[in-house]
Formats: structure tokens, sequence, C-alpha cells
């Protein structure tokens, strides 16, 4: 789950990581009333989207209109917070087509002495979280990661532990932070990882990360996503779950226990488990067609959640055909193809039905398909199964 | 041989109560494997389909003898249960549960490699040695008792791979689904030196996805120290980046973990990729002639 930088910083602020105070706002007057509160200095107006890249990004044909903005005065402010709310910024993980602003962020702006940056994340390869942080602040870490690998220092850290102070001495030392920036350091590292762990975070970046001219370490920015798996003991976050930024039919996928992504193909996949739905798309590519989604129903399926499978595969307007491939292990054959019946019945196919099934219960589940009087056509493999569908959707 | 389990592994299920426990033990003793009981804290005493219920792994293992465990607690228990089996020195660990948090594997990770324990999963099928033992939810008939060693982070699509080998006569090792997450308890280089050093297993397939490098390092680690032919699959050619499909471990990001990026790697030190999922089993044929 992702959630909004100003949502980030609320949070920060709770666990010890210093930031700048703020204000989320829905309206131009609430932006310049905002301006006025923080003192009527300097502040920056910064649209509220999942997707980083903001600063860069600019709303759809008013390339002036940046996603963030300095403002000088309460008008400038509230000429700004105008020129996002309710347009659609595109920034370089937004896609074309950009992001809704429905919210803005007025914060105050502070004496800047050095830009870096920092994310936390655990490695697969090493097994452990580990603290990123390099002197390239500011722009996309991506491309540091490639280009200049070397600077980025890496720290693991044991989580029940957390971070050691010598561990902060070496990242100060390498990056040359010293005096009272690096005081400032220890509180500020010691403390995002501490709240890494017990907020069960999948990704914390805040970049850039900055040093005031006084030595101070503050968070200018929070791009935090959570573990989905660890939801269950964290109830309080989540209300932070701003369903405007994510896929309706994929918000409705996860109410029902369905995982699924929406693509921009045509022809619809229902598959058990996600490594054989990731396959089933790829085979469909390999074949010629394109497929319109990733859909895993998961092991333990029942009828309710395939026919909501299905309704939500038929609303897709590209759809023009879907294959059903189930290889039963806990799902079985027979739950599959009784729920395909009902769905027929309820939500009835007006596109071409392609079916494999294999695994437990097979022989049950065709012959369930056969007596029934829903137009299936019965697929023997993977290959039969992709070159039917894409035959019958050309 | 086989590796990890064969006719002579003692199995207990860790959640033998629940729904999913109760069903896919019976369906795994039903196979032919020896479980000689479960374990759910507060019901010991109790009898399962004939099968003793202990309060604690160590009581079972104190009174059963059991060497191998297969796990299906809820997901906010899983990590306790795999500690509490490494605590209890059972030798092979199969969690099948789904939806464990990362931080807690980070954290069980650690006491396992520092044990003599094995952990398979969380996330996974369970594994296989066809004819003598199954520990997990794989539906047995597909598999044959054969010569090549299967391995895969995703679980149906071990099903796919296993019942192409079936039908190409070449019937299977041992099998073992290594698990969709992030961190899980065995990668495939671990896996490699048992197969390499297994007489059984004649030939390797290795299953891989998107995501982290594991695919990467395994294929070096395929370069220097493999001397079996090896094929191999990655799935999610098609995926887009970014997004997640399913494993939490099949995002691509920063344009690392790429379907291009491991084949390449794999093409590299000398593995047959399958180019469709429908071709593991002919992949594996190509490797072995390919020796």
């Amino acid at each position: 789950m992702k959630i909004h930088e100003y949502q980030g910083k609320e949070l920060f602020r709770a666990a010890g990581v210093p930031v700048l105070e703020g204000h989320m706002v829905t309206s131009p007057e609430e932006a310049a009333a905002a301006y006025t509160q923080l003192g009527g200095k300097i502040a920056v107006v910064k649209a509220q989207i999942h997707a980083g890249g903001r600063g860069k990004g600019n709303v759809i044909d008013d390339p002036d209109q940046k996603g963030v903005v300095l403002c000088k005065s309460a008008d400038e402010a509230k000429a700004a917070a105008a020129g996002l709310l309710g347009k659609k910024l595109v920034t370089i993980q937004t896609g074309p087509e950009g992001q809704t602003v429905g919210k803005v962020f007025v914060e105050a702006g502070c004496d800047i002495a050095r830009e870096l940056y920092l994310g936390i994340v655990v490695d697969r390869v090493t097994c452990r979280p580990v603290l990123m942080v390099s002197t390239e602040g500011g722009v996309e870490i991506e491309k540091v990661a490639e280009e200049t690998p070397e600077l980025i220092h890496k720290e693991g850290f044991d989580p029940a532990i957390g971070l050691e102070a010598f561990q902060v001495r070496k990242i100060c030392k390498k990056l040359g932070i010293e005096g009272a920036a690096a005081k400032s350091a220890f509180k500020f590292m010691t403390a995002m990882c501490r709240f890494f762990i017990d907020a069960d975070c999948a990704l914390a970046e805040v970049n850039p990360l900055v040093i005031t001219g006084d030595g101070q370490m503050i968070a200018l920015d929070a791009k935090i996503t959570f573990d989905e798996n660890a939801m269950f003991r964290h109830k309080d976050l989540e209300p932070l779950r701003d369903l405007s930024e994510e896929e309706e039919s994929e918000i409705r996928a996860g109410k029902a226990g369905l995982s699924y992504v929406k693509l921009d193909g045509n022809i619809a996949c229902l598959v058990n488990g996600a490594g054989l739905a990731m396959s089933t798309m790829d085979i469909i590519k390999y074949h010629g067609g394109e497929p319109a989604n990733f859909l895993d129903v998961g092991g333990g399926a029942n009828a309710a959640q395939v026919t909501e499978a299905f309704r939500i595969l038929l609303s897709d307007e590209n759809c023009k055909g879907v294959l059903v491939n189930i290889f039963g292990g806990i799902a079985r054959c027979t739950t599959i193809a009784s729920a395909l019946i009902e769905a027929s019945k309820e939500v009835g196919f007006n596109v071409p039905l392609v079916v494999r099934l294999e695994g437990t219960e097979v022989e049950e589940g065709r012959k369930m398909l056969e007596d029934s009087d829903v137009d299936v056509i019965t697929a023997v493999d993977l290959t039969d199964a992709a070159k039917k569908i894409v035959a019958a959707t050309a | 041989m086989s590796i990890l389990v064969d006719k002579n592994t003692k199995v207990i299920c860790q959640g033998i109560t629940g729904n999913a426990g109760k069903f896919h033990a019976m369906g795994c003793r039903d196979y032919g494997t020896q479980l000689v009981g479960g374990v759910t804290p507060g019901k010991g005493g109790q009898e399962v389909e004939g099968m003793p219920v202990f309060d604690t792994v160590e009581e079972a293992v104190e009174q059963t003898g059991a060497d191998a465990t297969m796990i299906f607690v809820p997901p906010p228990f899983t990590a306790d249960a795999i500690l509490e089996a490494v605590d209890a020195g059972i030798r092979v660990i199969a969690a099948i549960t789904e939806g464990v948090p990362v931080i807690d594997m980070v954290r069980v990770y650690e006491k396992v490699k520092a044990s003599d324990s094995i952990l398979i999963g969380p996330n996974c099928p369970g594994l296989i040695t066809p004819g003598e033992c199954k520990i997990g939810i794989m539906p047995g008939y597909i598999h044959t008792p054969g010569k090549i060693g299967v391995m895969s982070r995703s679980g149906t699509l071990t099903y796919e791979a296993v019942w192409q080998t079936s039908n190409l006569k070449l019937g299977q090792s041992t099998c073992v689904g290594l698990g969709g997450d992030p961190i899980v308890g065995t990668n495939y280089i671990d896996l490699f030196k048992l197969y390499e050093e297994d007489d059984q297993t004649e030939a390797i397939l290795m299953i891989g996805e998107i995501g982290g490098s594991a695919e990467e390092e395994a294929a070096a680690y395929v370069k220097a120290h493999v001397s079996k032919p090896v094929a191999a699959f990655i799935a999610g050619r098609t995926a887009p980046p970014g997004k997640r499909m399913g494993h939490a471990g099949a995002i691509i990001s920063g344009g690392k973990g790429t379907a291009e990026e491991k084949v390449a790697a794999l093409e590299d030190a000398g593995i047959v990729v399958a180019p469709s999922p429908a071709e593991m089993g002919d992949a594996v044929v190509q490797a072995i002639k390919n020796k």
C-alpha cells in the first residue's frame, strides 16, 4: 500500500524523523491561508499523487505548471494550487495519461546547504533491511545506481536492534557530514530505520534528504510503501489508503481476494497461481495475442470469487475473449467448473471462451463443463489453449 | 536416491486441525507419505483422522521421531511456527502459508541459517520425491519417479513443468517449490548443490520469474560448479515494469530483474531456456542432448 507525502510526513513526525511544518489543502484559498500561517516568507506547494518525479513533471497541456512550485507570496501559493488542483499531472512514473491532483501540500521553505538521498528496502540478496544513502540527492536514484553505484553507500541492519551508531559514523565519513550535521544524522537515520521496521514498510524513501545551513538533517520528501502482508497488524494505517489513486477494477478484485492487474490487450485470462498467470500472459503474446490482464484467483478460490473474477474480466470493454487456465492443486477443477457454469448463467458470455483444465479433480471438472450448456472451446494443453484463443479473437 | 525427503522421512503437519492443514495432510498420507502426527497449540491429545495431535513440536518429535514438517498455520503465526520447528531440531521445514510479512522472514531467515534445518518456502507448494514422499499441496498423480530435479519459485507453474516431464517419460527425482516471496529459506543455489551430488538426478529444470536477482546468481553458480544438464524458464516476459504480479517478489524495480536480463545470464551459463511455458519439457530434452 502506498501513501501520500503529507501522510508519510505525519508518520515521520510521530516517529521522531525531522520534517518541516506543512498543511494539506484542497482549495486555492486554503493554500493562501496555509502560506500565511507558515510565516509568510517562503513556501513550497506540492501536488499530492502517489507517483514520483513531481518536481520535473507538469500538468497536461501546460508545460509551465510544474508539480512542485516555490512561492514567495500568498497569491503565488493560491495560483500554484489553482494550477494543480483537479488537473492531470504527468511525471516520469504516471504514464502519458497523467494522474489527477486532488490535494496539495503547502510546506515551509528552508535554507538548504546540501541535498542527499536516503532509502530503505529489504534486500533480497542479503535477506536484511538495508539503508542506502547517497550524495546524489534530488535526482533519479535508479540512474545513480546504474551509472555511479559507488556513490550509493549501503548499510544492512538487524531488524531487532536497528542501525548501530558506528554505521552512522561510517556513512557520515563517506558523505563528508561533520559536526552538528553528524549529530543530526544519527538521530535522523536511527529513527528512520526504526520506523521502517515498526511500520512494516516495503520501501521508505526520502529524496531529497537535506542538511540545512545550521546543520539539521530534514526529510523534504516521504515516499512510503507498506508491506500488504503485514497490514493485519497495522489497522491504524488502513485509513491512509487513497482508493482514488488505484485502478477501480483492481480495488474490486482486491475486495474479492483476487490478484488482478489491468493491461492494455484484448484477451482476458483467469488463472490459478501467480507464476502460471504470468506464463499464460507470456504464451498469449508468444502466439501473437495481447493479454488484457493478469488475474490469479489464488489457491482456495471459491465459486463467489471466480464469478466475481468473470464479472471483472467481462466488464473490460477491450475484452474480446477469455482464456481460463487452471492447473488444480489446492484449487480443484470442479470448483472452477461449477463457478464457470454459475458465472455464465449470471453474467453471460458474449465472447469466445477457451478453457484448459488439469490437476486435482480434472476428469469430474471436464465432465461438468461438457454436460453444461456453456459454450466452451476446450483445450488440451497450454499451446493449444493459447492458439485457440488467439484464433478466436483475431 | 533423491534430495531432502524419501520414503523414510517422518512428517508432521503444524496446523493439522485447520481445514487446509487437515485436507492436505491427508492428501499426503494417501499419497504414501509417512505422516506421523500434527501440532496445534491447545489441542494436544486430540486426533485428526487417526493422527495424534500434539501441543508443541518438541513433544511431537519426542513421541514420533518426526524429521520433517509442513506448516499450514495462518500468516500472523507462521514465523513463530517455523522457529518452533527449528528449535525442535526438525530437518526439513516446508512452510506452505501465503502472506507472511517480509520483516518476519528477515528474523526467521537468520535463525534458520544458523541452524541445521532447511526451510522451504514460505508461500510455496512444498516438495515431493515421487513415489516416496509428498510434503505439500501439489497434486500427486502428475508426478512420476525419474531423473529430473525440478525447482521453481511458482506453484502451479511447477505442476505444468512436472506434467510436461512426466509426459516425456523423463520423470522427476525431487521437485521443490521454493516460494514466491522476496525472502525464502532455500534458493536455487542451495538446491543446485544437492542435485549435483544426487545420483538419481540426471538433469535439472529451474523455473524462475521476473524480479530480484536470484536467477542471475544461480546462472553464475551453474557456470562454475554444475556439470549436469540444466534447462530453465523465466515467467513474466510480458509483465509491465513496476506492477506487482501476485508475488511480492515479482516487481521489476528500476530496470532490475527483467526477463531479458535473466534469460541472457542463463544462456551465457550454457543453460537451455524454454521460449514458452509449453516447452519446458522440450528444453530439458535439449539440455540433455547438448551435454
